[in-house]
């Protein structure tokens, strides 16, 4: 079938089609001119593979997990239900405020890092070049995967041997153990994470700055406007909506900080200083067992989750653009 | 460099003097490449440094005495004690394995959830049925649900269906829809003009026809991108496959590497066969962007737009 190619092949498929598009439409006459108003039956078979997907793997775990919170389920034997008992526990657990501030942490350095990063690099990329090899570059370890990202700089910050260090003690500073110190371990995962997602982010924002109308900059340009006060004045707000969009992407993501801290080698120390809310909630599952309880957690992140979106949408007022 | 200087001129602007701004914001960008890539090229040295070098030979740009010992023992291609002596923990990779079973995972996700989602999208796109907006609020909730909170249940279904350690029990989850898919796709088939369909209706093509016949040839190019992302992420995925698929016949890369860490002492871990299975680990990632990195680029373009 692959050899024919060209017109030729447009028409031998649509002759082969004929039979079947003529009874569909003779079918659709049958039923009148009501026809177009509904596709009723044949949206159905669209929507037949998504909808089992989703009722199978999206609706019913979200209905067994929520039902799991209130039970002592260990993935062994059968749950049985122990009331808000989970909930009550949780409200006493240093661990796990422990895990939300930890986390919080984490968040506040890794989006602040790499949204104010990340705008920078697009608006050099917009003002100095279109190269599309430059981008490619800079999506270089967006594309890795984050274990291979977390192991890579695992080694680069080695307390003995990593490259940074070389770097820190050439310069006349004294070698860190970034993993090792409480204070330091968070910021240097959330480093690691600005690392690898800036290029990403910064390309999106790029892609944003490049719908702004030349125009504007033109006739900011005959005003005698500078660099930062173009910037200030007609980059950033125009593109608001999509930073918008990327901040609340980003966040959620950010929150749902797991691999990195997953191979180090302190799995969550130096004294629970890494410990993030997802991390908690997978040793709790499953190397505690107490999945009940972990569902508990992982309901109020939903809940925590669900408001600071909220609460972003209508700060940055996402939806509305300026541009219209 | 020439070479971008070059692009950004082929713009209609005149091509400008380098001011001293405009050098400075150069030597920027220059230093942000450099930073977003020097880790990988340390990581591709260090892989050829023999481990007993690590302590002396530091900062040299290129190792005293390079060697691929250290690709070899990942690989299994050295016997236990050979390994032992150069520095390993008798760990392998088993690099190949993995490479299939990612390859597995990827590709199979990244067709079907693509293919099933752009039927999905397709329907809250183009077609009226009673219920769609309902139903298609009820996905765009979902979007909201962090992965780890359906992630539990969903292992220990997968676990009462017996499929831990199987491809089905890997894929399961994500090969028929995600949330954000068919919302993406959605706002994709909304984003085309539907006259094509109009005219094939005329002719009398039904919808499944139309889909088949028309839809799905015109959108190859994006539809094509959109699978080459999905694939991406099912490529980066960790904790899924590491619950689901621990075994070696169903380890995925990312599995294997966080395994093999795992297999390599706290003490003294063997960093030059950790850095030499990273460097395995990310050579389809550079091949995917030797191959299709103007896509995936200009693809963030057409993902921004809403």
């Amino acid at each position: 079938m692959a050899e024919i190619s060209g017109p030729v092949g447009g028409v031998a498929l649509a002759a082969r089609n004929r039979p079947r598009g003529t009874s569909a439409g003779a079918a659709r006459r049958r039923r009148g001119s009501g026809a177009r108003r509904g596709d009723g039956r044949v949206a159905w078979v669209f929507l037949a593979p998504a909808l089992l997907g989703f009722a199978l793997f999206y609706l019913y775990p979200t209905v067994r997990g929520a039902y799991f919170s209130f039970t002592d389920y260990d993935l062994l034997s059968p749950p049985h239900s122990v009331g808000a008992a989970n909930y009550r526990a949780l409200w006493h657990d240093p661990l796990y405020w422990n895990a939300l501030r930890v986390t919080l942490q984490y968040v506040v350095i890794n989006i602040v890092s790499q949204t104010v990063l990340a705008l920078g690099l697009a608006w050099l990329m917009f003002r100095l070049t279109r190269s599309v090899l430059i981008r490619v570059l800079l999506l270089v370890p967006w594309l890795v995967p984050n274990v291979a990202v977390g192991l890579l700089w695992l080694w680069l910050l080695d307390a003995n041997l990593g490259f940074v260090n070389h770097l820190i003690t050439a310069a006349g500073g004294s070698s860190q153990g970034f993993f090792t110190t409480p204070a330091l371990a968070m910021p240097a995962i959330a480093m690691i994470n600005t690392w690898q997602y800036t290029g990403y982010t910064a390309l999106l924002l790029y892609a944003g700055m490049l719908q702004i109308p030349s125009s504007l900059y033109e006739s900011a340009r005959l005003d005698g406007a500078g660099e930062i006060r173009t910037f200030t004045r007609i980059t950033l707000p125009l593109m608001r909506p999509i930073l918008a969009l990327v901040l609340i992407v980003s966040v959620i993501g950010s929150f749902q900080i797991f691999d990195t801290i997953s191979i180090t080698p302190t799995h969550g120390g130096p004294v629970n200083a890494t410990r993030a809310i997802y991390y908690y909630i997978y040793q709790l599952a499953f190397t505690q067992f107490r999945m009940g309880y972990a569902c508990a957690v992982a309901m109020t992140l939903v809940l925590i989750l669900g408001v600071l979106t909220f609460l972003q949408m209508r700060l940055l007022r996402a939806s509305r653009s300026d541009l219209a | 460099m020439a070479d971008s200087e070059n692009t950004a001129a082929s713009a209609p602007r005149v091509r400008r003097r380098l001011s001293p701004g405009r050098t400075l914001a150069w030597a920027v960008l220059i230093a942000a490449l450099v930073i977003t890539l020097f880790p990988f090229y340390w990581m591709i040295r260090t892989a050829l440094t023999p481990a007993a070098d690590l302590p002396t030979d530091t900062t040299a740009l290129w190792p005293h005495h390079a060697t691929l010992i250290n690709f070899e023992r990942v690989l299994g291609l050295t016997t236990t004690a050979q390994d032992l002596a150069a520095g390993g923990s008798g760990a392998t990779l088993d690099f190949l394995v993995s490479l299939r079973n990612s390859i597995i995972y990827a590709g199979l996700i990244a067709f079907a959830q693509t293919f099933f989602c752009a039927m999905a999208g397709y329907a809250f796109a183009r077609l009226r049925f009673r219920g769609r907006d309902l139903l298609f609020g009820v996905f765009v909730m979902a979007l909201m649900v962090p992965p780890i909170f359906t992630l539990l249940p969903n292992f220990a279904l997968v676990k009462s269906l017996g499929w831990i350690g199987s491809f089905e029990g890997l894929v399961a989850p994500s090969v028929l829809m995600t949330p954000f898919a068919v919302f993406f796709l959605r706002q994709f088939f909304l984003s085309i003009p539907a006259e094509v369909e109009e005219a094939a209706a005329l002719d009398g093509a039904g919808r499944l026809t139309q889909f088949w016949r028309v839809v799905l040839p015109m959108s190859r190019g994006p539809l094509f991108t959109i699978g080459l992302i999905t694939a991406v992420w099912a490529w980066k995925d960790y904790l899924w496959p590491l619950l689901v698929g621990p075994d070696q016949n169903t380890r995925v890369l990312t599995a294997a590497l966080g395994i093999f860490l795992q297999q390599s002492p706290d003490a003294a871990p063997d960093w030059t066969g950790l850095m030499a299975a990273a460097v395995l680990a990310v050579i389809p990632v550079a091949l995917l962007l030797v191959f299709f990195g103007r896509r995936l680029v200009e693809s963030l373009n057409f993902t921004g737009i809403k």
